[in-house]
């Protein structure tokens, strides 16, 4: 198990690298010269001016010397000066063109939000989407299941911002049920975090929930045709017995792939719902960041631990598998 | 035990107690039993006015091809159809119980408990998340209030019993860490754990070894004679059923064609279907170039059963009947001439004299007296002894 958990580790840390170098290529031997936003942010950009930031960037390096330079501060931090000198500390992802901050340090600081998001929303999805899912298969073929499918497909055909931004006009705005909807970090107490998230978890859960439920209903009507099942049946296991815990252990399999991933594209920031309900996170950041001129460190340090998230998601549901499905139980 | 506490209840009018005490010796009785199951394309007819019992201590062998409704009937008697998609007719006492109608609570005591079901392929039958020591355990518990340690004493108790080598450190073993002989001893395991009074066996050995099926076989035996069990049999390999049966049913497109003791039915055949399944048995001793007569044809549509007899369509011997009543009137399943358990669904007026000039000669030429045209050894070693090739050919015809 140790030794699997190893090769896997190796192998994520080398596509963490390659994302790395995709990322410094994109952003760095793009078509305009990097430096160019960063003289752009500060009113006029002389041609001077540009020279100067470009040879302080070490942008006339070297593309291999720039990468290895970028490389050692993510381990033992480097300076960096454009106009001001700058210590970046390890792990140095780079100082924000914008705020001139740690581009680390920003990182961490946006990151709680987003992950409470992200928690919340998805556990409000997973329960409700298995469970309707279950029920569903229980009583399929019935009105009552039809009823379930036809609703989760409206409710995945509306778009999600549409829904989101109708649940805070009338949820937030108008009825003022959830008034203060917004990211309260969990030192003001967890009461204030989750009612100001609660709003953004439903709405998010909601409507991602369907998709579980349909994919759910799915595996675990497939799940009830196996033999294993039928066996339960006749060794006089109760019904509801047989449904949550001999069937939907084995339908669950395929639901925890999908959630990890999902779960990780989630930490990864999920912006419409970070811009609607101002959820100060990782996805506003980014795009924050995105928009002219461009923060290129900030930009690339999103790309980067959203890399680093999904492969740590994928390493944790293969680990998961095998606590579940003793069969790839690994050496 | 369950017969006698059904018979001292004082509700019950005479003729129930008629039945009942029937049923004291037979454990099972199937009556008058339809399951048919509506789909988009009609009714399915997937057993039809079937009627048989089984004795605590005997084995009844049903025989017949995929979809004749051996397994469906089998699965009646554990109420196992769901209600809602199954139109379930006649009457299944099991013990003195009914079992048609019967609410989920009544079923769930009879199931694993007085009956229990050993199914064809142990891979697919026992779930693949749970050790097999739980999956036994877990059966035991249902029935018995005892904690989880006793239950588990139990399932190794019972590993053992039926030849699991090292019980006790195979008991946390997953389904897949056992081979196919192992798994299907341990299935048995698991119907055995509650010492049921009838188990059902749908085709025990199907997805087995040979050598492995004679074993699974020896051991179903075994167990019968300890824990005097009644014990179906559903199987396509007339071999097994030489082996083990008492008596026999043979069924074709859902209703009983021909039933009785083993021997009599496997040595004096009186339908052509019967005649059939034993002409396609492989035989090992016999000539280089004997060849397999298999039966022409397909299995009966259950949506629209041919009308009149339902193997008219396929019956080499139909011509044999005057008129057209082969295919205008079902048969009754009548008693023969010899035999006196021995009833069979044929239009044929001298069925054993056909068999002997007519059948036999041709699937077993070796077996018949020249002086006398009688055979001179049982049917019953032609099957026992292509046992082999029988059950290779029946795997194959199963996937």
């Amino acid at each position: 198990m140790l030794g699997y958990i190893v090769r896997r580790l190796l192998s994520a840390g080398l596509v963490v690298t390659l994302t790395s170098m995709i990322v410094f290529a994109l952003f760095f031997l793009g078509p305009d010269n990097p430096a160019q936003p960063l003289c752009d942010i500060n009113g006029k950009c002389t041609p001077e001016r540009l020279a100067l930031l470009t040879e302080q960037l070490g942008l006339n390096d070297t593309v291999y010397h720039q990468y290895w330079i970028w490389l050692q501060g993510l381990f033992v931090g480097r300076e960096i000066s454009f106009g001001p000198i700058y210590q970046c500390s390890a792990p140095c992802l780079g100082i924000s063109y914008s705020t001139r901050n740690e581009v680390t340090a920003e990182l961490l600081d946006k990151f709680p939000a987003t992950l409470s998001l992200a928690i919340g929303g998805s556990l409000i999805y997973l329960l409700v989407g298995v469970f309707l899912g279950t029920m569903a298969a229980r009583v399929r073929g019935t009105l009552a299941d039809r009823g379930l499918v036809t609703m989760s497909l409206i409710v995945s055909s509306i778009p999600y911002y549409v829904l989101a931004i109708l649940a805070w006009i009338y949820l937030s705005l108008e009825w003022q049920i959830f008034p203060d909807t917004t990211y309260h970090p969990l030192t003001d107490g967890i009461g204030a975090w989750a009612y100001g998230l609660l709003l953004p978890w439903l709405v998010l859960g909601l409507a991602q929930s369907t998709a579980y439920a349909r994919y759910t209903r799915g595996q675990m009507v497939e799940t009830l045709g196996e033999d294993y099942i039928r066996t339960a049946t006749a060794k006089g296991v109760a019904k509801r017995k047989v449904i949550f815990q001999h069937a939907l252990r084995a339908a669950i399999v395929p639901v925890i792939t999908i959630f990890g991933l999902d779960f990780a594209f989630l930490l990864a920031g999920t912006v419409v719902t970070e811009e609607i309900f101002d959820i100060d996170g990782i996805g506003q950041w980014g795009i924050r960041a995105l928009r002219a001129p461009v923060d290129f460190p900030v930009v690339a340090a999103t790309v980067l631990i959203g890399a680093v998230i999904i492969v740590i998601a994928n390493i944790i549901v293969d680990i998961l598998y095998s606590f579940i499905d003793p069969r790839v139980r690994v050496s | 035990m369950t017969s006698e506490r059904f018979l001292s209840t004082p509700a019950q009018s005479t003729s129930d107690r008629a039945a009942d005490i029937a049923a004291a010796d037979n454990f099972l009785v199937v009556d008058h039993l339809s399951v048919r199951f509506p789909t988009h394309d009609g009714l399915v007819q997937a057993v039809t006015d079937l009627s048989f019992s089984v004795k605590r201590g005997e084995t009844l062998g049903i025989v017949g091809e995929s979809g004749s409704g051996k397994s469906v009937s089998s699965m009646a008697v554990l109420g196992l159809h769901d209600a809602k998609s199954t139109r379930l007719e006649g009457s299944i006492r099991v013990g003195g119980q009914e079992v048609v109608g019967a609410d989920e609570s009544t079923l769930r005591k009879l199931r694993g408990k007085e009956v229990a079901m050993i199914f064809q392929d142990p891979l697919t039958a026992l779930h693949p998340f749970y050790s097999v020591g739980r999956q036994i355990a877990e059966a035991y518990r249902i029935h018995h209030k005892v904690s989880k340690g006793e239950a588990r004493k139990r399932a190794i108790e019972m590993l053992d019993r039926v030849g699991i080598p090292q019980a006790k450190n195979r008991v946390d073993d997953f389904p897949h860490q056992f081979s196919g002989g192992m798994r299907q001893r341990a299935m048995i395991a698991m119907s055995l754990v509650n010492d049921p009074k009838l188990l059902i066996a749908d085709e025990p050995t199907t997805a087995l070894d040979v050598t492995v099926q004679a074993q699974i076989l020896d051991l179903l035996q075994d167990l019968q004679r300890e824990f005097n069990s009644a014990i179906i049999m559903i199987t396509h390999d007339l071999g097994v059923i030489a082996e083990l049966a008492d008596e026999v049913l043979v069924m074709y497109g859902g209703r009983a064609v021909e039933t009785g003791a083993t021997k009599q039915i496997l040595t004096h055949p009186e339908m052509p279907y019967t005649w059939g399944l034993l002409s396609s048995v492989p035989e090992v001793s016999a000539d280089e170039d004997a060849r397999l007569i298999p039966i022409p044809g397909n299995p009966p549509s259950l949506l629209n059963p041919p009308s009149g007899c339902p193997f008219n369509p396929r019956c080499t011997h139909k011509d044999k009947v005057p008129g057209d009543l082969c295919v205008t009137t079902l048969p009754e399943l009548l008693p023969a001439r010899v035999g006196p358990s021995h009833r069979r669904r044929c239009h044929l007026p001298d069925p054993e004299v056909i068999y002997l000039t007519e059948v036999l000669p041709e699937i077993a030429p070796d077996l018949i007296d020249p002086t006398t045209g009688e055979p001179i050894a049982a049917l019953q070693e032609i099957a026992a002894a292509s046992e082999a090739e029988a059950n290779a050919d029946s795997r194959g015809d199963q996937r």
